[in-house]
């Protein structure tokens, strides 16, 4: 099985018992107030781990390319309230662009 | 039902284009469009979806790219606590119900609270399903016929979703002081370990929030 199959189906198969945790496994009780707010920060800690990875890191090297020119746009684009699918698109275009000219 | 499905109409278009980036942005991961297309199918979180391809094309490994993608689902267990006491049924149907628990269908049914109803929330989700499966499918045949990605700066395109996907979680001085030390881990330890291991590594930052709690 290729490393892809085997993530699709392993995330697949974990994300199916997460959501049943709470319809099928549990009825009317409820976590700590404390727990719950601790989860709810474990989603920014990964998404700025994702988004410094995905900007600086090749292999174990810190590298500064076009994918910057990617987060800038995706920056200004949020910041221009700009929808979802526009985001992506802008950094897509703005990495190929830098990429093209350098 | 009917009201959920009318009120996820809305979210129908952006679902379905989301969807498609994934099925295109897999293809920096080599998932063929069958197994993109299962993923979503499977899956339904968008955010945990990416993280997965984009670890594995980054070359962190199985493990590491589940791990990234179930910590950022990890949220589900906990949310479907809040709507539990509205499902009924046998095992078999609260299971497939319990799918249809997203974070937009779950936000627009009330969100767990008194006001809380499950068949809008059902209706939100099979739309959202729909346009997401969809949507993937569209774009996994269009990344299929796509040669090199980073041709076409799908490689920068992660960096700005994940920045979108982190911008809305901001909310509070909690969040942002844990991004912002999930930040300086992952940075100060790509350089000496293998992919994948700062990100996990990142989740340490949350302990942050434990102390302000």
């Amino acid at each position: 099985m290729s490393a892809g199959w085997a993530v699709v189906l392993a995330v697949g198969v974990g994300t199916v018992g997460l959501k049943a945790v709470g319809p099928v496994g549990v009825a009317g009780r409820r976590l700590p107030a404390r727990v719950t707010d601790l989860l709810a920060l474990v989603a920014p800690a990964i998404l700025a781990a994702l988004v410094v990875t995905e900007t600086f890191a090749a292999g174990r090297s810190l590298v500064f390319d076009a994918r910057i020119a990617g987060l800038l746009a995706g920056i200004a684009a949020v910041a221009l309230r700009l929808p979802l699918w526009a985001i992506v698109v802008a950094g897509a275009i703005a990495t190929a662009a830098v990429r093209l000219i350098t | 039902m009917r009201r959920g499905v009318r009120l996820g109409a809305p979210l129908f278009p952006a679902a379905a284009a989301l969807g498609a980036s994934f099925g295109v942005l897999a293809r920096t991961a080599h998932l063929d469009a069958l197994a993109a297309v299962v993923m979503s199918a499977t899956t339904f979180a968008g955010s945990a979806q990416v993280a997965a391809v984009s670890v594995l094309g980054a070359g962190g490994g199985v493990v590491a790219a589940v791990f990234a993608a179930l910590l950022l689902n990890v949220r589900y267990a906990p949310i479907g606590i809040t709507v539990a006491h509205a499902f009924r049924g046998g095992l078999l149907q609260r299971l497939v119900e319990s799918q249809l628990v997203v974070d937009e269908s779950w936000a627009l049914s009330g969100g767990g609270g008194k006001r809380f109803d499950r068949r809008v929330l059902l209706g939100v989700g099979v739309t959202l399903y729909v346009a997401w499966v969809g949507g993937t499918a569209v774009g996994a045949l269009a990344g299929q016929a796509i040669g090199d990605p980073s041709k076409f700066g799908l490689d920068g395109a992660f960096a700005a979703l994940f920045t979108a996907l982190l911008a809305a979680q901001l909310r509070g001085r909690s969040p942002i002081a844990v991004a912002g030390a999930g930040a300086v881990i992952a940075a100060l330890l790509i350089p000496f370990t293998p992919p994948g291991v700062p990100i996990i590594a990142a989740t340490a930052a949350v302990l942050l929030g434990w102390r302000r709690a």
